[in-house]
């Protein structure tokens, strides 16, 4: 059995009070629908549809044929207007479709996906990415390599984030959607075991979940630390395997999904349903925080407005949680498959600007808090000078990116923002040579 | 239904983590500050003018020295971080009361000079500076040390020469005594256990910060339950002079022990000097190490050595292995396995 969390982590404020006891609710129909083709890592996806084309809810506008990408489908019925491009809340521009939903929808009814021999096939048609914010296309590692195989499915609970509640209502409002993913997860890939993993502060989650599963379902409690949902030190607290460096983490034979992703995966296998809505956070610096299920493609404006809009000293808004999300100059961009949160950080709770001039003190806390024992101060000393061998001999290549190091610095040093530099330096050098 | 219009017109473009934890260099600067004032304060009220001054000139030349040499070399400006501050507070704790203004300013200067602006300032230096001035004073002026405060009041001291005319008013530390003793008839002339009550509350022969260890210890168990410094340092280095003192001395163990704890400085230099972050390791182990040879070259220095005033020199020969500490204990990094995980 695993140990009980993992090494280093923080434990910012995690202001999760203002929507955790927030019912989902269904976020208002936009006056148009933006589509990006690139929603996931991968391939972007080339529309499938022409301007003026009627679409029906569930239909593919756009899709490609790679291995690593997921087709987007229309979550309205309506009218394609435009198929141009757009731009993101990560902040690139890309292909996208835009859509005139019409005035009367139906949610409940949708195109239903065609049946499949294979369920992984029924996946990808749904259109399905990591829901936790990664946007990886599940139907990839729903196939693991043959030398790996997976012995357990361990389905990522942890919502470690700051300020974010959709997984956290999720689990209390549909555990059966949850635990039922996690068994045709388990099926498709012949695991043995199923391992929920929830922190610690999410009780009603944990009793909703451990409700609803039976015999073959374990719900592991962790302590509340982040980045607990991290996929190696989830594996690490579950299992207390550490997933070797350059490998996948398929190599520890754990296989590990968002609890969004697999509710996802429920729908599409039993309801025949894709990807077109999630649950979505509007909260921090907003009126009226709130949970939405909203559909893909909305403006987030149309959510902080449902939310009331934007109040107090607003320094800047994020699409996802405040450790890892993207800071937004538009609120005009749309809901994408991977964003889980909106978050309004007032000055005061956001960040103070990070300071290049001032060294390092050497404090150690960067090294204390990093959950994969690297060094960040030396691995920024290194990087600051354009120093990439130096960087990649205090092993910039396995830094996570999950802000810990910067969260703690006292003299505010641009920490994982220069271990990015380092690694996107010698990624570009690895793939050259 | 119409979209809304959000102003968002001065969005904040950064990248991720958008939120911080709260503690930052001046604060943490500032625990120190606050953690050492209960027994600068206490010192000064049982000291007088001539302790007021000596924190006055190490203050002054220490902030401003900083100041000069940023305004010189046209660095951004860093008295803020609260560095300088600390280093003026030390030095002025580890000089004898009586010390000339003139002599502590000197400090001061080489101290912020010569040990952390020549490195590049805070964070480039290898030597604590507060512990480097206090070296240079006592090397260049060797009578220093033995400059005694003559009890008896705030405005007695101000009678007595502050000429550097040193003589005039020698006398002899605890340890020096002790040491003396020693080496004569292989015992005491005195009674350490009699002087366990001063070293803790009221001790007017040593330095400024030796008045009250008892008030040093409540300001570093502030900044251990402020998780500002870690324990291991000043556990590691306190429990090492015990140990050692007890094994070495002539005396019982445990009065051997708790003298040599109490007197000389062991206890500003193992809560205010060797936790000093830039100056010791970064690893938990690392500081364990850097702990016990502090300790033991204090000990060594004390009982074999010429100089029993040794807990500078043990800390600022550590303060020099600490390059060497922190390369050979680097942390593993975590997927690095070599058996199956």
């Amino acid at each position: 059995m695993g140990k009980a969390g993992f090494r280093g982590g923080v434990h910012p404020p995690t202001f999760k009070e203002a929507t955790r006891d927030v019912d989902t609710t269904r976020a208002p129909l936009p006056e148009r629908i933006v589509l990006p083709m690139s929603q996931h890592l991968g391939a972007p996806c080339i529309p499938t549809v022409a301007v003026g084309e009627r679409v029906a809810r569930g239909q593919v506008v756009g899709d490609i044929d790679a291995m690593v990408s997921a087709p987007i489908h229309s979550p309205v019925n309506g009218e394609v207007t435009a198929v141009g491009t757009c731009i993101t809340p990560g902040g690139t521009r890309g292909a996208s479709v835009e859509v005139a939903p019409d005035a009367d929808q139906d949610f409940a009814s949708f195109v239903p996906l065609a049946d499949a021999e294979d369920p992984r096939d029924i996946v990808r048609a749904a259109g399905i990415v990591g829901l936790g914010g990664a946007a990886f296309p599940s139907h990839v590692k729903l196939r693991p390599p043959h030398d790996m195989p997976v012995g357990v499915v361990i389905l990522n609970g942890c919502e470690c984030e700051p300020f974010l509640t959709c997984d956290d209502r999720l689990m209390r409002e549909r555990p059966q959607r949850v635990v039922a993913g996690a068994r045709h997860i388990r099926d498709m890939v012949g695991a043995a075991r199923i391992i929920i993993g929830i922190e610690d502060n999410k009780p009603e989650a944990i009793a909703s979940i451990s409700a609803e599963a039976g015999e073959d379902v374990e719900v592991l409690v962790l302590p509340t630390n982040y980045p607990q949902g991290a996929e190696k030190q989830l594996i690490w607290a579950t299992l207390g395997k550490e997933v070797p460096h350059g490998k996948l983490p398929a190599a520890t034979g754990a296989l590990v999904h968002n609890v969004g992703t697999a509710a996802a995966i429920a729908d599409a296998i039993e309801l025949k349903k894709p990807l077109m809505e999630r649950i979505v956070t509007v909260t921090g610096a907003v009126a009226r925080p709130a949970n939405y299920l909203a559909l893909l493609g909305t403006p987030l404006a149309t959510l902080v407005a449902q939310s009331g809009g934007l109040i107090g000293d607003v320094d800047r808004v994020i699409a996802g949680g405040p450790m890892t999300g993207a800071a937004l100059a538009d609120l005009s961009v749309p809901l994408v498959k991977g964003t889980s949160g909106v978050v309004g950080l007032e000055r005061g709770v956001a960040a103070p600007a990070v300071n290049d001039d001032q060294a390092c003190i050497r404090c150690g806390r960067c090294s204390r808090a990093c959950p994969m024992s690297l060094e960040p101060f030396a691995i920024g000393i290194h990087a600051n000078r354009g120093d990439w061998d130096g960087s990649e001999r205090f092993m910039a290549l396995d830094c996570i990116e999950c802000g810990c190091c910067s969260f703690v610095c006292p003299t505010r040093r641009p920490l994982v923002q220069l271990i990015r530099r380092a690694k996107g330096a010698l990624m570009q050098r690895g793939s050259r040579s | 239904m119409s979209e809304p219009v959000i102003d968002l017109s001065r969005p904040k473009i950064t990248s991720s983590p958008h939120v911080a934890a709260s503690e930052n260099v001046t604060q943490i600067m500032l625990w120190v500050v606050a953690a050492l004032a209960p027994a600068a304060i206490w010192a000064v009220w049982n000291l007088g003018i001539p302790a007021v001054i000596v924190f006055v000139a190490c203050l002054t030349s220490c902030l401003g020295t900083e100041a000069l040499w940023n305004y010189l070399a046209k660095r951004p400006q860093t008295l803020l971080d609260g560095s300088a501050l600390v280093t003026g507070l030390l030095l002025a704790m580890t000089l004898p009361p009586r010390t000339p203004w003139w002599m502590a300013a000197t400090g001061g200067i080489l101290a912020i000079a010569l040990a952390k602006m020549i490195f590049g300032g805070l964070g480039w230096n290898l030597f604590n500076p507060a512990l480097v001035g206090r070296a240079m004073v006592t090397i260049s002026w060797a009578g220093v040390l033995a400059i005694q405060k003559v009890p008896g009041g705030w405005f007695e001291g101000l009678s007595l020469p502050a000429t550097g005319d040193l003589d005039a008013i020698n006398g002899a530390t605890r340890l020096a005594l002790a040491a003396a003793d020693r080496a004569a008839s292989g015992g005491y002339a005195y009674d350490l256990q009699a002087q366990f009550q001063p070293l803790l509350v009221r001790n007017l022969s040593g330095c400024i910060g030796e008045v009250s260890g008892a008030l040093l210890v409540l300001g570093g168990f502030v900044l251990i339950a402020k998780g500002i410094i870690d324990w291991r340092i000043p556990a590691g280095y306190i429990g090492t002079v015990a140990v050692l003192s007890g094994l070495f001395g002539v005396n019982g163990f445990l009065e051997e022990a708790a003298f040599n704890v109490l007197a000389g400085g062991v206890l500003l230099g193992a809560f205010f000097m060797a936790t000093d972050y830039v100056t010791s390791p970064m690893t938990r182990t690392g500081r364990l190490i850097f702990a016990f040879g502090c300790g033991l070259i204090n000990v060594v220095g004390r009982f074999f050595g010429p100089m029993p005033e040794s807990t500078t020199f043990a800390i600022l020969f550590m303060n020099g292995l600490v390059p060497l500490i922190d390369r050979s204990l680097r942390p593993r990094t975590f997927g690095w396995v070599s058996r199956d995980g």
